[in-house]
């Protein structure tokens, strides 16, 4: 475990250093949530009444999910984790007495929490002090932002668990760009990337919140803002937990296949 | 005929020969890949089928926004989808530019003795991104069917010009983040609002984010001129018949963005590698 925890703490210092980038993420991420919270404002001035969600929890839903991307997002993969499957330095890592799936699950984990570090802070400076139509809002109690807090550390574990896979599928066919691009928009749309999930029809809703994607963003953004609360609170963290634990299990389950039988590239 | 002619004629038609010819390079090599290619085709159409899936979620909840019909707003995410992807399609050597500079791979483009954009161009071209022009077609003739706008020659030619001036904004746009790199070595990330931000956001005519980003898009980045104008000319919310033609004005984009190419050109100065 040890070993693990110190391969880590590198990954997050290595990942700390790109400033520069993060500096042109903040500026993107902050022009997407304004935009977005305008358009749901226009949407709410055209019919406030089957609007589902009340403006305030709509922007700090907004603003969280923009300045936590790097760390949520379904569309942001470890550059060198592919990298080293493709050109085959994944046998240099095979050699090393650590399991590749810990290992790996560490590693993007850490570069992770690294973006979302440098991301969240100034965006999240910049939305509390914007006019009280596009304000992130206190949240709901101390309770809720203590419960926030877990569950979006769950959900980055979920959102981890469920990349590894993707990055496992890879083991197994090489060239795995096109899985990848199909898993991820179909994950940021299932998420709530697009619209947050109350927007989606009833029907769709309940079986959506049931999957792993509900996990990943919905669960700690709602809980947030007290959209979300009550004993739909509690079962959607038990589900967080449920697929955090099949997820990993699974993904171990397939990386073990995929070690064996494992071809790598020369060069 | 006199010689010189002669010797720019063959220099024209070298050049469509070359282009073609980087294009059949890339589609057989891409061939190579079939199943790859399969997935990146499916992978590309399902990206922006979930934006058009939440226009719709959106639309079942809320039968209008700012007075626009879901019809109407389909008509405008196709027509932007579709010019946006046309530019992606071929100019994804521009996008990918940044990358050649700070690998030190220009120098080898330059000791060509041939057009330099026109090179970079035939770097890349993504024919899997059809599966979005596609998509856009048949958005398009749904919206233009079930919309109850009073078809004239002139609005259909309006709908042409918002197609072709749009994908020549996003060309030029392309082109000044390629332009860009040469000053400051890389790509700049913020870039992207003015191409993926604006295919994305630009799904919903841009007067509904409110008037300062509508004067954004008019005066600093003519997005508005090929998308809300002349929208609101087929619409039929505005009589002025020269709001069908600003998608001409918007095409002028190009012209600065060529400038700073040339500057950046002269500009450069090896990452080495």
């Amino acid at each position: 475990m040890k070993k693990y925890i110190s391969y880590f703490r590198m990954w997050l210092v290595m990942g700390l250093q790109y400033r520069a980038a993060a500096f042109g993420g903040v500026v993107t991420q902050f022009f997407w949530g304004f935009m977005e919270i305008a358009a749901m404002h226009a949407f709410h001035a055209s019919n406030p009444a089957s609007y589902p969600m009340t403006m305030e929890a709509t922007c700090s839903y907004i603003w969280f999910q923009q300045a936590f991307i790097a760390m949520l997002s379904a569309r942001v993969f470890d550059g060198e984790i592919l990298e080293s499957v493709r050109s085959g330095n994944i046998a240099y890592e095979l050699c090393r007495p650590v399991r590749i799936y810990d290992l790996w699950f560490f590693r993007s984990t850490a570069s992770r929490l690294s973006g979302a570090g440098l991301r969240c802070i100034p965006i999240l400076l910049v939305a509390v002090l914007l006019p009280e139509s596009y304000r992130l809002s206190a949240p709901a109690g101390p309770g809720q932002f203590a419960l926030f807090l877990l569950t979006l550390a769950l959900a980055v574990l979920v959102s981890v668990a469920y990349i590894m896979l993707i990055y496992i599928s890879g083991l197994y066919t090489v060239s795995s760009d096109g899985l990848r691009r199909l898993c991820s928009s179909l994950m940021d749309f299932l998420t709530g990337g697009y619209i947050p999930l109350p927007f989606f029809p009833e029907k769709i809703r309940r079986f959506l919140e049931l999957l792993p994607f509900a996990s990943m963003q919905n669960v700690p953004l709602r809980i947030y803002s007290g959209d979300l609360s009550g004993t739909a609170m509690y079962r959607a963290i038990g589900l967080q937990v449920f697929w955090l634990v099949t997820l990993v299990a699974v993904g171990r389950v397939l990386c073990r296949g995929a070690e064996r039988k494992l071809m790598i590239q020369g060069g | 005929m006199n010689h010189e002619n002669q010797i720019e004629q063959n220099k024209r038609t070298g050049a469509l020969r070359l282009y073609r010819r980087y294009l059949s390079i890339l589609f057989r090599s891409k061939m190579q890949y079939k199943k790859s290619f399969f997935m990146l085709f499916v992978g590309s159409f399902l990206a922006s089928f979930t934006i058009f899936l939440s226009v719709y979620f959106m639309f079942r909840r809320f039968p209008q926004v700012k007075g626009y019909t879901f019809q109407e707003v389909l008509l405008c995410y196709s027509i932007v989808l579709m010019s946006f992807s046309l530019a992606e399609i071929w100019a994804r050597g521009l996008e990918a530019f940044p990358g050649m500079v700070r690998r030190g791979e220009f120098d080898r483009v330059m000791l060509r003795p041939r057009s330099l954009l026109l090179q970079i161009l035939g770097t890349q071209c993504d024919i899997e991104r059809f599966s979005r022009v596609l998509q856009a077609l048949v958005i398009l003739l749904y919206a233009v069917r079930t919309s109850s706008i009073p078809w004239t020659p002139l609005k259909i030619a309006a709908v042409f010009f918002m197609l072709t001036g749009g994908c020549v904004l996003f060309s030029g746009i392309f082109l000044i983040q390629a332009a860009m790199s040469f000053f400051f070595l890389d790509g700049l990330e913020f870039t992207n609002i003015f191409t993926f931000g604006l295919n994305e956001h630009g799904k919903y005519p841009v007067d509904i984010y409110g008037k300062g980003v509508l004067w954004v898009l008019t005066y600093i980045i003519p997005f508005a001129l090929v998308q809300y104008y002349p929208l609101l000319y087929v619409l039929g919310r505005r009589q002025e018949l020269w709001y069908a033609f600003l998608p001409f004005a918007a095409a002028l984009f190009l012209i600065p963005g060529y400038l700073l190419w040339r500057v950046g050109v002269r500009h450069y100065k090896s990452s080495g590698s």
